[in-house]
């Protein structure tokens, strides 16, 4: 028999940067927030000992353990889907803070493209350019709508930048002056404005230099340390939740934080949610949290399994293209990319972080006149200088033998002397791309793990040797004696890492029909839950999702405290 | 959420991470346990006796805090700032053994293909040292005796099938099963090809076998001998590159040959700059620091 707590106010699920921002803004309101984190307690002390490529980076030390839950994966619905057994294509994160924690801090804002791509491209080239499985539709909100939320993420995080040339419009500038630039950064500007292009520096969550926010937080500047992706920031340079939005609303005394909590059930009434049913991982005790309003900030996959699992929401089915919750999953196409060979010139490469770059962006959104090319949409094009750790950096040229005599000698040699420029390339939505309960494989708990049905089609391999061959450009215009760059995407695979930007089965819309939730992250189907994150995106855009998950969740805080006034649906 | 680990394109790094093991075998000759490597490492103790002569230092061990600002946590301390090394009695002070060298999982047979099969992966050349004097298979053994050997975090569960390639590493064997499979197979390969262990091989013919297994021409009815080489590859790499924490990189060899500096707190002073070569330090160094 399930414990049942005192009812609160608000109760999240999963405290990362949706649920810490939340948390944050309501409390500073006044609500009372639970917290429920089924990972552990993280903070800045537990970094000592993080410049450890092994542990973190090859034994994903960070990561959900995957003994206890992960996702199965098809290419179709005519193959069973099995288990990712290991992790290769992406990274679930765990423990509070969660994938907020891992990033690498790379803090774009969406184009007004992305958010309108269904009418702005049927309006610049007909409805014939987007095929008719493409399911791609509007936010139902504008990036204009959004900027001021975007402006409140940034000035919260301390971004790092200057404006891009190509982006939205900004209603004000970035809270603190951009990276330092590196020689190979310098390289990338010079070719990209040789070739007419439009290059600006990477906007960075790793902060140029001491910053106090808005809410009274004050850290330190980044030291270019080398180890941001897949590692924690020792020293609270990085921006992520349990540096800036969690203590803020700890400090309310109103949020209750509970680790080690597992939700498994939003529980319902009425078309109204009553609270949640979760589990305490250390006792396996049932515990029942009612409350008023439910939030849902876990990572995409377990947004869309809570509603599921829940029978919350109308489930996709891709037969009929009716149903909301598990439509169009999408992702990135990343391997777009170019890497330079350099004889006579060794770079710092083993020195950088997360978000140390610069990017243009004439080749993503719609930037460019599609007109000519067999694809829509794009994806931005940077150099980043992330650190380029020993076990994971070993590049050769190709026709290289990958080990012995040959391999030692060419990967010291290049240790220092490549370069990369990379794509990272929006991902459409299709009719076949969903994510549903897998009918054989369970979790610890004995529930179903997502079941992801995937694969790369044409727009995306033609988007990726596009981008490629741009990206090839660059680089031989940077001098490079050799270029090596991606001629043709095969299928995808779970194997290799591509991008933890994995997006939808939640999606915002204008309308019930075609969307779970609106543009307040509200569930059409029941007004006092909010999912939010990247699951609320219709389709993927050609950059890291961070800043517009960010942007979303103030706004969502928003929309709570409206709907404790109102009630009802907010739109 | 990270995306863009670097560039996707790299088919080395593809290969690294699909594979996942290493191996290792037996280890007889253990001639090369404490070697100079080592030896180098703990007679490098100059940070200690500068400390001791500051007055910055309690019985044996360094004061940390403010004095962390000053040794350890820069990127100029001169290197591997080793820490003390024990004192006995108190007196002056002895070396000490490298007791990190010994085997945790392989028999020593085991190890000696493990170590000869990785040396010719990454073998010493005019840069410096090979996987053998590096440690590489008493780090694939160590790896192998705990979560990574046993597949602790990844999902285990049945049923079993196996799948399209696309869908990755299906099997039930563990790394430690598939090691002790692949080590033994190469052991039967090289018998039946050459009538000689692996181990005994000449370097070419050592070659030849792995790479037979690496184009998955053994034939094996039990495991995919190329999945199993691939393990052995980067497990190779990760011996080579990792902190020597860990048993392999001796002396942090393997980073002073690519001159990856290791563990350092800042690079605020030559991240603008032109490339620059700094001495490795190690998470040991860093350890003394907090």
């Amino acid at each position: 028999m399930a414990k049942t707590l005192p009812k609160t106010d608000v109760v999240i699920v999963g405290v990362g940067w949706a649920g810490g921002i939340i948390a944050a803004e309501l409390t500073k309101a006044g609500l009372n927030v639970v917290g429920l984190e089924r990972g552990k307690e993280r903070k800045t002390e537990d970094y000592f000992m993080v410049h450890d490529e092994l542990r973190y980076s090859m034994r994903y030390e960070m990561m959900q353990d995957l003994s206890k839950e992960t996702i199965t994966f098809r290419s179709n619905d005519k193959v069973r889907a099995l288990p990712m057994r290991q992790y290769g294509s992406f990274l679930l994160g765990d423990g509070l803070g969660g994938s907020g924690v891992h990033w690498n801090g790379q803090t774009y804002r969406f184009l007004p493209y992305d958010f309108e791509i269904r009418s702005k491209t049927i309006e610049r080239y007909g409805k014939n350019k987007i095929p008719a499985d493409m399911t791609i539709q509007d936010y139902g909100i504008t990036y204009d709508e959004l900027e001021p939320y975007y402006d409140k993420f940034e000035k919260m995080a301390g971004i790092s930048g200057e404006p891009n040339p190509l982006g939205g419009k900004r209603s004000s500038e970035y809270p603190t002056p951009p990276m330092k630039k590196t020689p190979g950064m310098q390289m990338f500007t010079d070719a990209a404005k040789k070739l007419k292009l439009n290059p600006y520096m990477m906007p960075a969550a790793n902060l140029s230099e001491n910053y106090t926010n808005p809410d009274g937080v004050a850290r330190a500047a980044c030291q270019y340390c080398g180890y941001c992706e897949r590692y924690g920031c020792e020293y609270g340079a990085k921006a992520d939740p349990v540096v800036t939005v969690i203590p803020v609303a700890n400090k309310t005394g109103k949020f209750q934080i509970r680790t080690h909590s597992n939700v498994r059930r939003i529980l319902h009434k009425g078309g109204k949610a009553t609270g949640v049913m979760y589990i305490d991982v250390t006792t396996g005790e049932e515990i029942i949290q009612p409350a008023d309003i439910v939030v849902v900030t876990s990572y995409v996959f377990n947004n869309v399994r809570l509603l599921l699992t829940s029978k919350l929401g109308q489930p996709y089915d891709p037969s009929s293209g009716r149903g909301v919750v598990g439509k169009n999953y999408a992702y990135q196409v990343i391997k777009g990319s170019a890497v330079g060979f350099f004889e006579n010139k060794e770079f710092n490469t083993f020195a950088g972080a997360g978000s140390l770059g610069v990017s243009l962006d004439d080749y993503n959104g719609d930037n460019f006149d599609h007109s000519n090319v067999d694809f829509i949409h794009g994806g931005v094009i940077a150099i980043s200088q992330t650190g380029a750790r020993p076990i994971q950096n070993n590049t050769v040229p190709s026709g290289t033998a990958s080990w012995g005599a040959e391999f030692k000698k060419q990967s010291l040699h290049y240790a220092n002397r490549t370069l990369a420029v990379g794509a990272q390339g929006s991902s459409m939505s299709f009719k076949q791309h969903f994510i549903d309960l897998d009918p054989t494989y369970k979790d610890t708990f004995g529930d179903p793990l997502m079941r992801i049905t995937f694969d790369f089609r044409d727009q995306d391999k033609n988007l990726a040797k596009y981008l490629a061959e741009r990206c090839n450009e660059i680089v031989k215009e940077m001098g490079a004696d050799k270029v090596d760059y991606l001629k043709e995407l095969g299928p995808y695979e779970i194997m290799s890492y591509q991008s933890t930007h994995n997006t939808g089965g939640v999606i915002m819309g204008a309308e019930p029909g075609t969307s779970a939730v609106n543009n307040f992250s509200q569930m059409w189907d029941a007004d006092n839950v909010f999912v939010v994150g990247a699951s609320s995106f219709p389709q993927n855009a050609g950059y890291n999702p961070t800043a517009t998950v960010g942007a979303f969740a103030y706004r969502t805080a928003e929309g709570i405290l409206k709907y404790r006034q109102s009630g009802g649906l907010l739109v | 959420m990270v995306g863009n680990n670097g560039n996707g394109l790299v088919a080395d790094k593809e290969a690294e991470r699909e594979a996942q093991q290493a191996e290792a075998n037996e280890g007889a000759v253990l001639e090369h346990a404490g070697d100079d490597y080592n030896n180098k490492q703990i007679n490098n103790n100059s940070r200690r006796k500068f400390l001791v002569n500051s007055g910055y230092v309690i019985g044996t061990l360094a004061v940390g805090g403010a004095l962390s600002t000053m040794f350890g946590c820069t990127n100029n301390n001169g290197g591997n700032a080793q820490e003390p090394t024990a004192t006995p009695g108190g007196g002056k002070e002895t070396e000490i053994p490298n007791y990190n060298r010994a085997l945790m999982y392989f028999t020593q047979a085991q190890f000696r293909i493990v170590d000869s099969a990785t040396e010719r992966i990454y073998p010493e050349d005019d840069n410096g040292p090979g996987a053998k004097k590096l440690g590489v298979a008493f780090f694939i053994d160590h790896q192998l005796a705990g979560d990574w050997g046993f597949n602790g975090r990844d999902y285990m569960s049945p049923p079993f099938y196996s799948g399209e390639k696309v869908q990755g590493y299906q099997g039930r064997l563990k790394r430690k099963e598939i090691f002790d499979i692949g080590i033994q197979e190469l052991e039967n390969y090289s018998m039946t090809k050459y009538s000689k262990g692996f181990a005994e091989l000449e370097g070419a013919q050592q070659d030849e076998v792995l790479k037979v297994f690496e184009n998955e021409e053994a034939n094996l009815p039990t495991i995919s001998e190329s999945f199993f080489f691939r393990m052995l590859r980067a497990a190779t790499l990760e011996g080579v590159y990792s902190d020597p924490l860990y048993g392999g990189n001796a002396n942090m060899e393997g980073w002073r040959m690519r001159s990856y500096p290791g563990s350092q707190m800042s690079y605020l002073n030559i991240i603008d700059k032109e490339f620059t070569k700094i001495e490795p330090t190690s998470l040991q160094a860093h350890l003394a620091s907090h």
